[in-house]
């Protein structure tokens, strides 16, 4: 895995000590909040409503165990004991004091981390699929290209100021599981004519207004990749719209102007720009690629897995919902749900970050991810220490054989935390995945995606979940609408509206309604969710939602 | 036309702590919302604005929340300002878990 350079080691330190004087400076009085905003914002600090945010970056979403025994070690020193991870790969700690902070950024430098660029209008943590590196179905692993993405971007001169912030994501698989399409920019791994390189799009994104990324060129050799990633952001940071924060997003600027018009510029600045590039870049980038190479793994014999699920049902059940096939035959990659019934979506104690950092050294080749649904991964683990796995992660609560069924649920932080949001999404959350417990429907259900958000910003995701939820405040109550038919991978697609928002206490039987309505019209158990309601239409859909109100508003 | 005046609490976020606090009468920082000071005349919110932005050492993002008088004090009518006085619905954190320990 990436280890930080000198030069990498010597920039966090040095932003390290930057900060804690600039705290310093601003507790005895001679910065002004209006000087230190800006400041602690490039740090990552934010004011929420309750308290301070450090929002930590986890690069590519990769994490040595090292690394999650350090953020639980945060966890309860400096906070109350737990951490939030979030959709973008990130780490949010909810209650630090700002005295703390910089101690708590020297933490994360010993284990090379930090929370640079991850506030901001700059290019954000670059993110990437979360079983990198294992997946039966990539090219090669993404992670060198992202490592390569995050040394252009850090810091980069030009980058520091744009319009707004900017997120990439990099994929390498036929099935997208980055989200790649609602993403500013999205680099996928290719091959054509038995050489690799990539296929970009821009201008995907959610928020205010979502938008599915376009191809700008289907193919680039790989030695083209910076250059063409800057000539891009450049474009946008020139032509993009600095005189309407909703409109500043590259997303925007993709519209107004038309993706041929978008190719025309960006090709004429490729041009410009190119030999910029003295080609040292794809030193580091082979460099990077020795790097990510993967672990000497064992060779255990498979077959006491199979002993062990034919005697073990909720093993088996574990084993089916959580874990993926991988690209070694005696491996397989590990989801860890942190989605328990009834508990917060993303959430992990600082006691759960130290097992799954240990379970991670005895079974997992040391290394985590966290994937963009909020869960940890260990991407490789030998078949025949899945059983042991699952018995520890069982004890403490993190075997929920949940990965991608209905309670596996994406939510922003809402109106619990969230100084923007307008209402809540958590407790929201919650209900539903109690409900579906309730009425033990989640496996009959099979795949489905709810996702939720507080606001309109969109950062739970809901306008790509099958079924979406966004809360709001209508007259000073909180009031949650509802979309349908929402898709984040390959096939991405931006959700419906249903129609007038439900009460908070209405939302959850709401749901319910929705996937009662789904196993009654699905055409046979292997239709999805999705597919049932791309096959039929939002129409019954929406008369479960509204009964016969739904047909005299379509009258 | 100006909109009518409806009744305030002027209300931030405490620089060291983050957390949600309230101008009193006596011109002190509460973390009580019944403890702030119930203000029913736009001037006065407008003066007491001006104090709480001069105080940057204390308070950060001084603003004036809606209000009503309840049976001990001014009460939040709107949720946003309810769930301030309270703290998170997932865990028992924030201000419900400090009065708690009181
Ligand atoms: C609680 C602190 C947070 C704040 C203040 C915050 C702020 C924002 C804002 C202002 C936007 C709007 C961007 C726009 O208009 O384009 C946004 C979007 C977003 N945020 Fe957050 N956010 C927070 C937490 C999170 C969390 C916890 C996640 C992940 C679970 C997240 C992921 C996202 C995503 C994915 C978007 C949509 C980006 C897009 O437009 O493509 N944010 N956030
Ligand atoms: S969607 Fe809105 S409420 Fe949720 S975290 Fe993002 S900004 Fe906050």
């Amino acid at each position: 895995m990436y280890t930080y350079s000198d030069f990498d080691e010597a920039f966090v330190r040095e932003r390290c000590k930057q900060f804690r004087a600039q705290v310093a400076r601003r507790i005895d009085g001679s910065l002004t909040e209006d000087e230190f905003k800006p400041l602690r914002l490039m740090n990552g600090v934010y004011l929420q409503l309750h308290a301070y945010m450090l929002r930590i970056a986890i690069p590519y979403g990769t994490l040595r165990s090292d690394q999650m025994r350090q953020l639980g070690m945060i966890a309860d020193r400096f906070d109350k004991g737990y951490g939030h991870f979030t959709t973008r790969q990130n780490i949010q700690f909810n209650w630090p004091k700002l005295k703390d902070i910089p101690d708590i950024l020297d933490a994360l430098a010993d284990v090379q981390m930090h929370a640079i660029q991850t506030s901001g209008n700059t290019i954000r943590n670059t993110t990437v699929d979360h079983f990198a590196g294992a997946a039966t179905d990539e090219i090669a692993d993404p992670r060198p290209t992202a490592e390569l993405i995050r040394q252009w971007s850090t810091d980069h001169p030009e980058f520091q100021f744009m319009p707004r912030k900017f997120k990439i994501a990099v994929g390498a698989s036929t099935h997208d599981r980055a989200a790649l399409k609602v993403h500013d920019l999205a680099v996928e791994l290719v091959e054509q004519d038995g050489q690799q390189g990539y296929r970009i799009l821009v201008g995907g994104g959610l928020g205010r207004t979502p938008m599915i990324g376009q191809v700008i060129t289907d193919f680039i050799p790989k030695a083209d990749l910076l250059p063409y990633l800057e000539a891009v952001v450049s474009t946008w940071n020139i032509i993009g719209r600095r005189d309407n924060k909703y409109k500043a997003r590259i997303k925007i600027t993709v519209f107004e102007n038309g993706i041929e018009k978008m190719r025309e510029l960006v090709n004429e600045e490729f041009a410009k720009i190119r030999a910029k590039f003295s080609g040292y870049d794809q030193k580091v980038l082979a460099d990077l690629e020795r790097q990510f190479a993967p672990p000497a793994f064992k060779n255990t014999d498979p077959s006491s897995l199979e002993a062990a699920v034919a005697v073990d049902p909720a093993l088996a059940r574990w084993v089916n919902r959580n874990t993926n096939a991988h690209k070694v035959e005696n491996h397989l990659s590990v989801v860890i749900s942190l989605k328990e019934h009834g508990k917060t979506p993303g959430d992990a104690t600082g006691e759960q970050m130290r097992l799954m950092a240990d379970l991670a050294d005895q079974y997992g080749y040391g290394e985590l991810r966290i994937s963009h649904e909020q869960n940890v991964i260990l991407p490789h683990v030998a078949k025949g220490d899945i059983p042991a796995l699952f018995t520890a992660l069982a004890k403490a609560g993190l075997a929920t054989a949940n990965a991608g069924l209905t309670s596996d649920i994406i939510a922003c932080p809402g109106m619990d935390y969230c100084a923007l949001a307008t209402a809540r999404s958590i407790p929201v959350a919650e209900q539903i995945a109690l409900r579906v417990k309730e009425l033990d429907l989640e496996d009959e259900i099979g795949l489905m995606k709810i996702k939720i958000s507080g606001c309109i910003n969109a950062c739970g995701h809901h306008h790509v979940g099958h079924i979406g939820i966004l809360g709001l405040d209508r007259a000073g109550v909180e009031n949650y609408q509802i979309t349908l038919g929402g898709d984040a991978t390959e096939t991405a697609a931006i959700g419906e509206r249903t129609g007038p928002g439900f009460a908070y206490d209405e939302v959850v039987p709401a749901v319910e309604r929705l996937l009662k309505t789904y196993l009654e019209k699905r055409n046979s158990t292997d239709e999805t969710f999705l597919a049932a309601y791309r096959r039929l239409g939002a129409e019954p859909f929406k008369e479960a939602l509204y009964g016969d109100a739904a047909k005299k508003n379509a009258a | 036309m100006a909109r009518k005046f409806t009744p305030k609490v002027l209300t931030a976020n405490d620089l060291m702590e983050g957390d949600v606090i309230y101008l009193a009468a006596d011109g002190s920082w509460v973390r009580d919302h019944a403890q702030a000071e119930f203000i029913e005349d736009e001037t006065i919110a407008e003066m007491r604005m001006l104090v709480a932005q001069g105080q940057p050492e204390i308070a950060v993002g001084p603003y004036l929340a809606d209000a009503k008088m309840g049976e001990n004090g001014p009460e939040p009518t709107h949720f946003r300002e309810a769930f301030r006085t309270r703290g998170p619905s997932n865990y028992f954190h924030g201000k419900q878990a400090e009065t708690a320990s009181q």
